[in-house]
């Protein structure tokens, strides 16, 4: 089922075009990995699908009435660490979509966040300030706040960034399992890690190229000719080529 | 000293100082953490240009400010960052609000009022309906506070995931800033226009180094500039000194002695440890 369809995006800011004629879907099971180099659109295209940039034109049509429709994990430089807020607290106000705005958060709520946090082992930090906790850990906790409403859709911007290898393994596990109950849509630079777990790919520099993910082979390795110029492109294996040449023959 | 509290005009700056500590106290709470200080100082000074236009078309100047700061406040939650920068539209706001006020008094002609006295304040010539309207205005904000905390709290740390997990976010930041402009344009008697922001940030500041919790400070934040605030009016009353730049500095002494006290406590680590509970 399809939950939101993005038709002929234009996008920017300042009157400045950052995508160009962009249309995407994004369905139920969806495991989106979202490429691109810096300054390509990537973030900017979450923030249309999030509703926080109304684009200068095109289409968005949300399909379903949810209110806690999206899960959403902000770059980890957007956040303010200074700010008096515990990590229970950071994790509680992902329930907000679920709460009338003077409702109050009842016992409930809390023994929900403490059981969430314990699943992803910051428990014992539940009263520890966030800018007191190390990069990694505050991924774990903003990842909790995505996912506490069970969203149907959980945006991730960067998951990665800041975590060791561990918690990045701990991750794509996690998210293979939230994908069976929501729609996942996640921004990374690491195309090595990214493109063994997603299911599609949605490659972006201005332009949207959007296609399924699978292993690359030497041969097609060789013949590959992406429209979109990725700094990684022929380094680093990105699995989605096959798919891209049909595209273009399109 | 005790003279000075049988006098009208006393107890009504004392009580309007009193409001206004409140009223800035929490306020800028959220000011502070949303990093908003320099909004706040583009909405004090813009509302200059209503208080011009007032006094040269011959009505209330308070209206005047209460309409300029409200446009402004509503254009740059509207168009910063958007067709504009957010910091170049608070500028142009600043000081073309300041400009328009200085032209239109300038013209005005016959009397022309004492721009010092809003520039810096005169709370002693504070009158028995502003009072009632600080009151109104001290009563709303609390009620509003206590009711929105939550999501008050958590707009203030994060608005963009609140704007993605609530369409009411909108709604809490207009009364916020519907709030915050109100409570400029009334202090502007007590404080002065440029004064203002101290209110708004030195308290904050100070409460900000002993507690690391949002709910404390708002509570610690409205302490601290309650009491800066009497014991400034005093002080400007026994000395003469004009009473938006004693009460300032009051807030600055308690400023630099929190912050020497702070350096000690955190040195110690378990006063460290208790701050942040």
């Amino acid at each position: 089922m399809n939950l939101i369809k993005l038709e002929n995006i234009n996008a920017g800011y300042e009157g400045k075009i950052i995508l160009n004629n962009i249309s995407i879907d994004i369905n139920e099971g969806d495991f989106i990995g979202v490429i691109g180099p810096n300054g390509g659109g990537k973030t900017t295209l979450l923030k249309i699908i999030l509703g926080l940039i109304v684009p200068f034109s095109g289409n968005i049509i949300y399909n379903t009435s949810s209110s806690n429709l999206f899960g959403y994990l902000p770059q980890s430089q957007n956040i303010d660490k200074h700010f008096p807020i515990s990590v229970k607290e950071v994790v509680l106000s992902g329930l907000m979509s679920k709460k009338k705005l003077w409702q109050k958060y009842n016992n409930k709520d809390k023994e929900k966040v403490l059981d969430l946090l314990m699943e992803y082992n910051m428990y014992d930090y539940r009263n520890t300030l966030i800018g007191d906790i190390s990069g990694g850990q505050a991924q774990r906790v903003f990842l909790c706040r995505a996912i506490i409403s069970s969203p149907k859709i959980l945006i991730l911007d960067e998951p990665t960034t800041y975590v060791d290898s561990n918690f990045e393994k701990e991750l794509y596990e996690a998210l293979n399992k939230l994908n069976q109950n929501m729609s996942i849509i996640m921004v990374s630079h690491d195309l090595g890690t990214i493109c063994s777990h997603v299911k599609t790919i949605a490659c972006i520099n201005g332009k949207l190229n959007y296609h399924n993910s699978n292993l690359i082979t030497p041969e097609e390795l060789k013949s590959y000719d992406c429209p979109i110029e990725l700094l990684t492109h022929g380094v680093i294996p990105h699995r989605v080529l096959a798919n891209h040449d049909l595209m273009n023959k399109k | 000293m005790i003279d000075l509290l049988n006098y009208d005009f006393f107890q009504n700056a004392l009580i309007s100082t009193i409001l206004i500590s409140i009223c800035c106290g929490l306020l800028g709470t959220y000011i502070v953490a949303r990093r908003m200080v320099f909004i706040s100082g583009g909405i004090t000074h813009s509302s200059f240009g209503g208080l011009g236009i007032a006094y040269y078309l011959g009505f209330n100047p308070l209206i005047g400010a209460t309409v300029f700061a409200l446009l402004s406040s509503y254009s740059i939650v509207l168009l910063g960052n958007k067709k504009i920068k957010e910091d170049s539209l608070i500028g142009i706001l600043w000081s073309v609000g300041m400009a328009i006020g200085v032209f239109f008094i300038y013209i005005t002609p016959g009397f022309t009022p004492n721009l010092m006295s809003y520039l810096f304040g005169d709370i002693l010539t504070v009158s028995n309906n502003q009072i009632i309207l600080l009151g109104i205005l001290c009563l709303a904000i609390i009620l509003f506070f206590k009711q929105m905390y939550r999501p008050i709290f958590y707009i203030a740390f994060d608005k963009d995931y609140s704007k993605t997990h609530s369409s009411k976010t909108y709604f809490i930041e207009y009364i916020m800033m519907t709030l915050i402009t109100l409570c400029i344009v009334l202090s502007i008697k007590l404080a002065g226009i440029i004064l203002i922001i101290s209110y708004l940030t030195l308290p904050q500041s100070i409460a900000g180094l002993f507690v690391k919790n949002f709910s404390k400070q708002f509570v610690i934040s409205t302490i601290i500039s309650c009491i800066g605030s009497v014991v400034g009016l005093l002080i400007s009353a026994l000395t003469n000194i004009p009473s938006g730049a004693t009460i300032v500095l009051t807030f600055l002494a308690i400023f630099i002695v929190s912050y020497m006290v702070s350096i000690i406590i955190n040195k110690n680590p378990i006063s460290k440890k208790l701050s942040s509970k």
